[in-house]
């Protein structure tokens, strides 16, 4: 069982800008990705840190960008580098 | 304020003759006044003691990259350690001796195809129980904000040099995941035991940014 997204499945990072403490970094938000691993569930992080109980559980992925996805061209990497983030399933999108 | 020592209002630890010896010694910003605020609060409010503080810092700095170097060295050696640890790292962990509470340790494999590269962009997340503390530059705008952007600029920096057809697979710890960089294992080294292989394990092959060290390169010093 991995929650919303199975591995393999395109994604899509939201695009949000909300405030407080959020743990998708900005860089990738509005990108698009692959889920390559489920990690589980977890509290919700945003709610942890206000104190609360971080409940329901959010399932966490591993979401894989190519750099060129993210930096289209202006970066120094080889065409097949990559880069990964662990983003929770509020943040992603199906594509 | 706690500094004149009458911090022991019956604390069941008994009479705390410890002063707190801050890192910094003149504070300047914000976020230092908050923590010298709230330090002094959870000690006048017998939460804490001073004791218990310094006792932790000081826990937290015996912790040292010999751990994950002795884990490496062991999944080199043994493949169904390795399987485990790829499985499983908390457990795979625990074996040895280690606990990572609240997290999910998760071990990447370097191969000749695939080489990863931690990071946390957000703050600095590392794998403390294994590792010890993250060195200063890990920590740094610079580092976190380059290697994302330009890890092959950043590689070269630390003297790691992959061809192209390697990828470089840059892992951003953003969530609730540490991740120990398990180190292509250097040729030439069949015959060696595992304490020797720890040796050549050093702490930046485990963050990602080098390779382990080559046999008779005089290893890590400890």
């Amino acid at each position: 069982m991995t929650g919303p997204f199975a591995i393999g499945a395109r994604v899509k990072v939201a695009r949000g800008l909300p405030p407080g403490h959020v743990r998708t970094p900005m860089f990738l938000r509005g990108r698009a990705g692959q889920v390559i691993r489920h990690f589980g569930t977890f509290p919700n992080p945003e709610r942890l840190a206000y104190g609360l109980s971080g409940l329901p559980l959010l399932h966490l992925y591993q979401v894989l960008f190519t750099m060129d996805e993210t930096w289209n061209g202006d970066g120094a990497y080889a065409p097949g580098d990559t880069v990964t983030a662990d983003i929770y399933e509020t943040w992603l999108e199906p594509l | 304020m706690s500094t004149h020592g009458h911090h022991d209002h019956g604390h069941p630890h008994g009479h705390d003759h410890t002063v707190f010896q801050p890192d910094i010694r003149e504070p300047s910003e914000e976020w230092e006044f908050l923590e010298i605020a709230l330090r002094e609060l959870l000690i006048e409010k017998d939460i804490v003691t001073a004791r218990e503080i310094q006792d932790q810092i000081e826990a937290w700095e015996r912790k040292s990259p010999e751990g994950g170097a002795r884990i490496v060295a062991r999944a080199w050696t043994d493949p169904a350690y390795r399987a485990r640890l790829l499985e499983d790292g908390n457990a795979a962990v625990a074996e040895m001796g280690f606990e990572v509470e609240a997290l999910k340790l998760v071990a990447l494999e370097n191969t000749e195809d695939l080489h990863h590269m931690v990071v946390c962009t957000l703050c600095s997340c590392y794998p403390r129980p294994i590792l010890g503390m993250p060195p200063l530059w890990y920590k740094s705008r610079e580092y976190r904000s380059r290697a994302v952007r330009e890890p092959r600029a950043v590689l070269k920096e630390f003297g790691t040099d992959l061809p192209e057809t390697t990828e470089v697979r840059v892992v951003d710890s953003t969530a609730d995941c540490r991740y120990l960089v398990i180190p292509r294992r250097p040729e030439g080294t069949d015959g060696m035991s595992e304490a020797e292989l720890a040796a050549l394990v050093s702490r930046d092959s485990m963050i990602g940014t080098a390779t382990a060290f080559a046999p008779g390169s005089g290893g890590r010093s400890v």
